[in-house]
């Protein structure tokens, strides 16, 4: 710390002014004042400070100028102009006035409205919004906002000056407000009404039905963008839509988008691409899991430093319920900041969730290697950016507003204090009793003399003197801004020296009594610095990561990914799904293909592996799963235009379940909760990649249907969504092709025109609904229906058949045995389960024979498990296939291999061990259709993404992980209730926790 | 008499004569003649096996098991030469919901659960349906004797034991009222932040309420003298005179503690842990407390996110292996899942356990704990004749094939409506081929 002893003169004013201002420096002009005016300009000069620049460097004695609630100057040694107050802040530290990017400050939550009682809520407010309450793009902040005097002082203890104040509730959000902190009313607060837009993907307190779903909320949010283009370009407009028209107004703003977690934040950054926008991203402190990735959105971050508490972990019982992925984000949380610097990822701070905890963690960031200026720059100069704001606020500039804050050290030591927050020129003291003239003193006692040590708890004035002759004695110690008071024992019988005095050059002098009642003289000269026990150097040593970042973030996730390997298999029952059917012979594996199948195959640079008395067979393809997955259900009777592929979680334990059984691929399907369902994501179980890397490249694409019980919503007697009846499932979809049909007419109608003609007329609005539908009718998307009874899988195949296209796949499809025949003819497949049934009125007819019957009628058969836990024993389902119907071993296995790639149309690449398919294969112990066979390897493209034995070793590393940071928290958390007072936190009077 | 019966004319469940059927099979006369199953590989349902071997029964009883040539009186048997398939003791599947379920999303043909928390007196017993859909699936994979449970609430009432085969529920029963039912409040719950969105642990704030519930009714039906007339109260004396057993369902770790320890405290002496997902994570509680679990979580996924890939899978393994009476269960909950028992106890023996363990815990563990043993769960003289055929290993769906099963000696009429579906349209696709 800059040594600092000279009488300072802000603490004169510690009487008068406890965190309130004088008086206002420019009230609102045109209000009528209640008594003799009282104009008066703030000119106040701030001398001998250390004056923090934008660029992280330190005016040293600066002089800051402020007149009119705003900045006139900053520099070194200005000549201070007439008709300024000058205030010496000798040894003190100023910086801008720090931005909160992310509040809710002054603005008042909305109520849910009560839904009208049946299970849906189809329609939109009575007003003239959007078809959607989620869309509240007229909500400007600025007009909802009245200050709230508890809050507003909560942020000015923390240090902020302003802040962005947005009402968190919707998908779009509308506007947000910069409003500063003073004590003014709103029509002073607010600087800047609406400074950005806002997004999320949730819905909030809207109780409409849509969307239901995170997928639903992608979808809502890319047709409103072509709405809202559509809507702009009509003159007169074809109706009133207020948030159509704030949608378009707003564009220009900075778009500030609020994500859940990392995955959230990559699919919204490449909806974002689509319209050309760069969304700014509320992130919600997991970044870290792949900064890499974070960073390729190019997006500008806000990040959070609300850490989660530690787990609850003393119970040995209870901890078990504690999640790997928990006890690692509480370790590695702490380090987000600093994983984000280092990936030079731009981002500002905010202290929402962290509240009262803000210094406190961010002092731990810092500590975890967030550079100093990094963390100033996030909560000045970035935000400011960000909002196009940075001559108004986030740095000491003339012109900007005179935000800053006056500190007793850099911000970010060990005890800094935050002494003052002047905001647009007024003073709000925040630690009024601050003294800094600690340090050793020569007390001189009439001839005696005795060395002192001055010191300061958190800058109280409660202090404490140790007496140095020899031995240490306490001493009684009364100290105001002009008045000491001391005493202390100064002879073996105990009697004490009593002094009074005042404070004089670096020290104090004045008069006192002798045990004896003797006056004397006495003074106190400082001679010297206390050593500092803590000292900066603490702050400098940066802390290692405790662990490194394992993809995925979860159990049996790695610190690298297993690599792909050219594979030479010996000697195993290899089961080719091709014409020579079930052989003993060798594969080689070469680039993640098979490169050849025979037998005494030899190769140079291959992994050897002794297949012996194993089995190998191509990869597992579960046609019907929906593990892996933020989201499976959409609620509107036609959600065509939502994607599976947007709600992949790749972080899902299920992936590395289903590897541990043999299954390579999976087609993730949207729910059966109506009968237009969504868009499938067709994944390979590549664990530890991202959600992109999952997705199969150029795989065709599939919607899901839905028929029955599930879309009549026979559960829920409260329903009130159309159908209600298979007789309404059939005009769902007649409705549904018939208007994708007339919307493709209306399209190439507009296209058929001359580009003049283009120019002179609306296009037709963007349908995504319809536009998908078109694309099954066009055959680029093809079909999976949920089925179950003959009469509606014999319905969907005339609906299919009157529009000119197939029905690809029928799943679940368990009276598919009754109308095989017609599915064959039909070229329908079916994917359907072993042995399901009894569990609704519709499947009480299901036979386990039905695979059987389905293929003696020559119709494509897989067997699915729509199951997180069936997927992993897809082997055994196919084996019921031989118990139940006779269906030949080398058939049974096709079922989950080879035929659910074919309804994939995947079978090119997929499904059979043959020369130029993919690598995708499983090492069995024993026969794979055995209860007994285990998986022992199975590779993707080559790659070994489970192995039996490596399995082992992650168990050991998750046991040792597990222990290693249950005993870190049970250290931090036995460390704490000794001593749980000696966090500092700046400014901050009250720690709650 | 002598009759080599070859295998064309053993029960050939799905044979080539379709015939118009009840939809449920009819329950099978009373054995008319001693039968004689010879060339078996017979599976004794105790650990052993015997690979050519003699399994004789008359009037529905086990008259003798043994090797070929061991001097088996065959005179006057019914002889069927198995020419080396397996016999097996029927499978016990332990707390079903059989005959009190029918499909599981339409509430009429649901009779699970009665309504309030406690419900000593409420008896599966007479509620069971001899000719419910389900049960000639399970009969089709071998399982013979079922448990009925009614389930749910915090004291659901009692099960009883019943043959899968019967006019009616009295025709059917096989031992009754044998326990009373006790679901143990969970400590924690998942819940939906609605801040956030996740599911996440919190406490069960009814946990205390809860188990007060039952406290304050064992302590009411331990001091009960008979006045004034108390159904539930009458219903709980059995547990503390060591007639009833008392099946704790209960599958975390602190929650098994709790009920155990509860139970004990009031002095039952007969406990079965049901369910037990976490039950090897206290397993020296279990084994001090000598309580034998029903292991119900086979073909489940592990319930923590760390936990190994193959916990479900290994650990009545584990549990065995740490000197525990395992059985395995099929999960009351799902009606269509029950008739995969043997194959839970296959996907075991995949994991550690030898496979006449494994095959020991769905029939002898079973019927110890259900207290049957007497009369089912293995194939030895004097017990009752209730046994099936298999064409191959009846634990592993690849070659488990039930080609005949016996009842108490009653030839069991396998087909039941699913087998009479596929023969319906196997025929229909099979004429279309031929055309």
């Amino acid at each position: 710390m800059v040594s600092q002893i000279k009488k300072c003169v802000p603490a004169a004013y510690t009487a008068l002014l406890i965190s309130a201002a004088v008086s206002s420096a420019f009230a609102q002009e045109n209000a009528t004042p209640n008594g003799v005016n009282d104009e008066r300009a703030g000119a106040y000069a701030f001398t001998n400070a250390n004056i923090y620049q934008a660029d992280g460097a330190f005016i040293s004695g600066g002089t800051l100028l402020i007149r009119d609630g705003r900045i006139v100057e900053v520099d070194d040694n200005v000549a201070i102009p007439e008709g300024y107050f000058e205030i010496d802040l000798s040894g003190r530290f100023i910086y801008p006035g720090l931005i909160d990017i992310y509040t809710d400050y002054g603005i008042p939550e909305l109520q849910r409205e009560d839904d009208n009682g049946a299970a849906e809520n189809l329609y939109p407010s009575d007003q003239a919004f959007n078809v959607n309450d989620a869309i509240r793009t007229n909500f400007r902040a600025s007009t909802a906002f009245a200050p709230d005097e508890e809050k507003r002082e909560k942020f000015r203890e923390l240090g902020f000056s302003s802040v962005l104040s947005l009402r968190p509730d919707g998908i779009a959000r509308g506007t947000s407000a910069l409003i500063t902190l003073g004590d003014g009313n709103a029509n002073e607060a607010i600087v800047v009404p609406d400074v950005a837009a806002h997004y999320s993907l949730d819905k909030g307190t809207s109780s409409q039905s849509m969307p239901s779903s995170l997928m639903g909320a992608f979808a809502l949010l890319r047709q409103t963008y072509l709405d809202a283009d559509w809507f702009v370009n009509q003159q007169p407009r074809p109706f009133t839509d207020d948030t159509l028209e704030a949608w378009n107004r707003y564009q220009s703003l900075p778009q500030i988008m609020e994500v859940g977690n990392w995955q959230e934040a990559l699919t919204v950054d490449r909806l974002g691409d689509e319209f050309a926008i760069q969304y700014v991203l509320k992130t919600s402190g997991d970044s870290y899991r792949h900064a890499e990735l974070i960073k390729a959105t190019g997006a500008t971050l806000i990040v959070p430093v609300d850490f989660p508490e530690a787990p609850e972990v003393e119970d040995t019982l209870t901890a078990d319920d504690v999640s790997l992925e928990d006890l690692k984000h509480w370790e590695l949380a702490p380090f987000n900041a600093r994983i984000l610097a280092e990936q030079e990822i731009p981002f500002s701070i905010t202290s929402s969730g962290a509240e009262s905890d803000f210094w406190k963690n961010l002092r731990t960031a810092v500590k975890n290697g967030l550079p100093q200026r990094m963390a100033i720059d996030a909560l000045t100069t970035v935000p400011a950016a960000t909002l196009g704001l940075s001559g108004l606020v986030g740095q000491l500039a003339p012109s900007a507003l005179a935000n800053f804050i006056i500190t007793s050290d850099q911000l970010l030591a060990e005890d800094s204090l935050i002494l003052e927050n002047w905001i647009q020129g007024q003073r709000y003291i925040l630690n009024p009793d601050y003294d800094s003239r600690e340090g050793i003193y020569q007390l001189a006692v009439g001839d005696q003399s005795f060395e002192l040590e001055l010191s300061f708890d958190a800058g109280k004035a409660s202090a404490e003197l140790v007496l140095l002759d020899g031995e240490s004695r306490r001493v009684n110690l009364d100290l105001s801004e002009d008045l000491i008071s001391i005493s202390f024992v100064i002879d073996e019988e105990g009697n004490r020296a009593r002094l009074s005095g005042w404070p004089e050059g670096s020290g104090w002098r004045g008069n006192g009594r002798t045990p004896d009642g003797a006056l004397v003289d006495w003074q106190l000269v400082r001679s010297g610095n206390l050593e500092s026990d803590t000292g900066t150097e603490g702050v400098n040593e940066i802390a290692a990561l405790p662990a490194p970042v394992v993809y995925p973030f979860s159990a049996y996730g790695r610190q690298t990914l297993p690599q792909q390997q050219d594979l030479l298999i010996r000697g195993a029952t290899v089961w080719t799904n091709e014409e020579q059917g079930m052989v003993v012979t060798d594969v080689l594996v070469r680039d993640g293909r098979i490169d050849e199948v025979g037998d005494n195959l030899s190769a140079n640079g291959v992994t050897l592996i002794d297949g012996t008395g194993k089995h190998l067979t191509p990869g597992i393809i579960d046609e019907h799963s929906h593990i892996g997955l933020f989201s499976i259900n959409e609620g509107q009777t036609n959600s065509s235009m939502v994607r599976m592929k947007e709600v992949v979680d790749s972080e899902n334990i299920n992936i590395y379940r289903n590897l541990a059984g043999g299954v390579v691929a999976a087609q993730l399907l949207h729910g059966s909760a109506n009968p237009i369902g969504g868009q499938s994501a067709i994944i390979k179980m590549r664990w530890g990649g991202s959600a992109q890397d999952l997705l199969i490249e150029g795989a065709d694409e599939f919607i899901k249907f839905a028929l029955g019980e599930n879309v009549k919503r026979s559960r829920s007697p409260t329903s009130i969504r159309y159908p209600q009846t298979r007789m309404g499932v059939e005009q769902v979809f007649v409705n549904a092709f018939s208007q994708a049909q007339e919307y493709g007419r209306t399209w190439d109608e507009y296209n058929s025109l001359s580009r003049n003609q283009q120019r002179n007329t609306v296009a037709p609005r963007r349908d995504l609904v319809k536009e998908t539908m078109l694309e099954i009718l066009n055959g680029e998307r093809f079909v999976t229906s949920h089925s179950y009874v003959q009469s509606e899988i014999n319905m969907l195949m005339h609906v299919a058949d009157s529009f000119d296209f197939n029905i690809n796949t029928f799943t679940h499809i368990l009276e598919g045995y009754k109308v095989a025949d017609k599915m064959a003819q039909h070229g329908a497949g079916g994917s359907t389960f072993a042995d399901w049934w009894g569990y609704k009125w519709e499947v009480r007819y299901a036979i386990p024979y039905n695979a059987a019957l389905m293929q003696q009628a020559g119709v494509v058969v897989a067997l699915n498990s729509d199951d997180a836990e069936m997927s992993r024993r897809l082997n055994q389902e196919a084996a019921k296939a031989v118990k139940y119907g006779n269906v030949s071993e080398i058939d049974a296995l096709k079922m989950v291999t080879l035929n659910p790639a074919i309804l994939l149309h995947l079978d090119d690449r997929m499904g059979s061990i043959r020369e130029g398919k993919d690598a995708d294969l499983v090492l069995w112990s024993d026969h794979p259709l055995s209860v007994y066979a285990v998986a022992e390897t199975t590779w993707i493209e080559g790659i070994p993404y489970y192995d039996r034995e490596e399995d082992n070793s992650l168990r050991q590393l998750i046991a040792r992980e597990r222990a290693r940071i249950i005993s870190a928290i049970t250290r931090d958390s036995s460390a704490g209730s000794e001593g749980d007072n000696d966090d500092s936190v700046a400014g901050g009077r009250e720690d709650r926790r | 008499m002598k009759k080599l019966l070859g295998l064309s004319l053993l029960i050939i469940p799905l044979g080539l004569f379709s015939v118009v059927r009840a939809i449920v099979p009819v329950p099978a006369a009373d054995q008319s003649e001693p039968i004689a199953i010879i060339g078996a590989v017979i599976h004794i349902g105790n650990g052993n096996v015997i690979t050519n071997g003699i399994i004789t029964f008359d009037e529905g009883l086990i008259t003798a098991v043994g090797e070929a040539g061991a001097g088996i009186n065959l005179t006057d048997h019914l002889q069927i030469d198995i020419q080396g398939r397996h016999v097996y003791p029927g499978f016990v599947l332990p707390n079903s919901t059989l005959g009190l379920l029918e499909v599981n999303s339409v509430r009429a043909t649901d009779d699970v659960l009665e309504e309030g928390d406690i419900n000593a007196s409420v008896r599966s017993a007479i509620a069971y349906n001899t000719d419910s859909e389900i049960i000639p699936a399970n009969r089709f994979n071998g399982i013979l004797t079922a448990q009925v449970a009614p389930q749910g609430g915090l004291i659901s009432g009692s099960s009883t034991v019943f043959k899968l085969d019967g006019w009616n529920w009295e025709d059917a029963m096989l031992a009754e009222d044998i326990g009373l039912h006790m679901h143990w409040p969970s400590y924690t719950q998942r819940e939906r932040n609605p801040e956030t969105g996740l599911f996440e642990t919190v406490d069960n704030e009814n946990y205390e309420g809860q188990t007060q519930l039952l406290h304050s009714l064992f302590q009411d039906a331990q001091a009960y003298s008979g006045q004034p007339l108390n159904l539930n109260l009458l219903a709980m004396r059995p547990l503390f005179n060591g007639i009833a057993k008392l099946f704790i369902h209960a599958d975390e770790a602190r929650e098994i503690i709790s009920a155990i320890r509860f139970a004990r405290g009031y002095g039952v002496q007969d406990i079965v842990l049901v369910g037990g997902a976490d039950a090897f994570a206290v397993k020296d509680f279990l084994l001090a407390q000598n309580v034998p679990v029903i292991y119900e979580r086979i073909h489940e996924l592990p319930l923590r996110d760390w936990q190994d890939v193959d916990t479900p899978f290994k650990t009545p393994f584990l549990l065995h292996d740490a000197g525990i009476k395992v059985g395995i269960g099929g999960g009351a909950t799902s009606i269509d899942r029950q008739r995969n028992l043997p194959f839970f106890a296959g996907t075991a023996a995949a994991y550690g356990l030898d496979r006449e363990t494994a095959l020991s815990m769905v029939t002898l563990t079973n019927a110890e704990i259900l207290g049957v043993a007497d009369r089912v769960g293995t194939l030895e003289v004097g017990k009752d004749a209730t046994l099936f055929i298999s064409e191959g290993d009846a634990l592993d769906m690849r070659t488990s094939q039930v080609l005949g099963a016996y009842i108490q000696g009653r030839d069991i009429d396998l087909n039941g409506t699913q087998q009479q579906l596929y023969e319906r349209f196997r025929d229909k696709y099979a004429n279309q081929l031929e055309r």
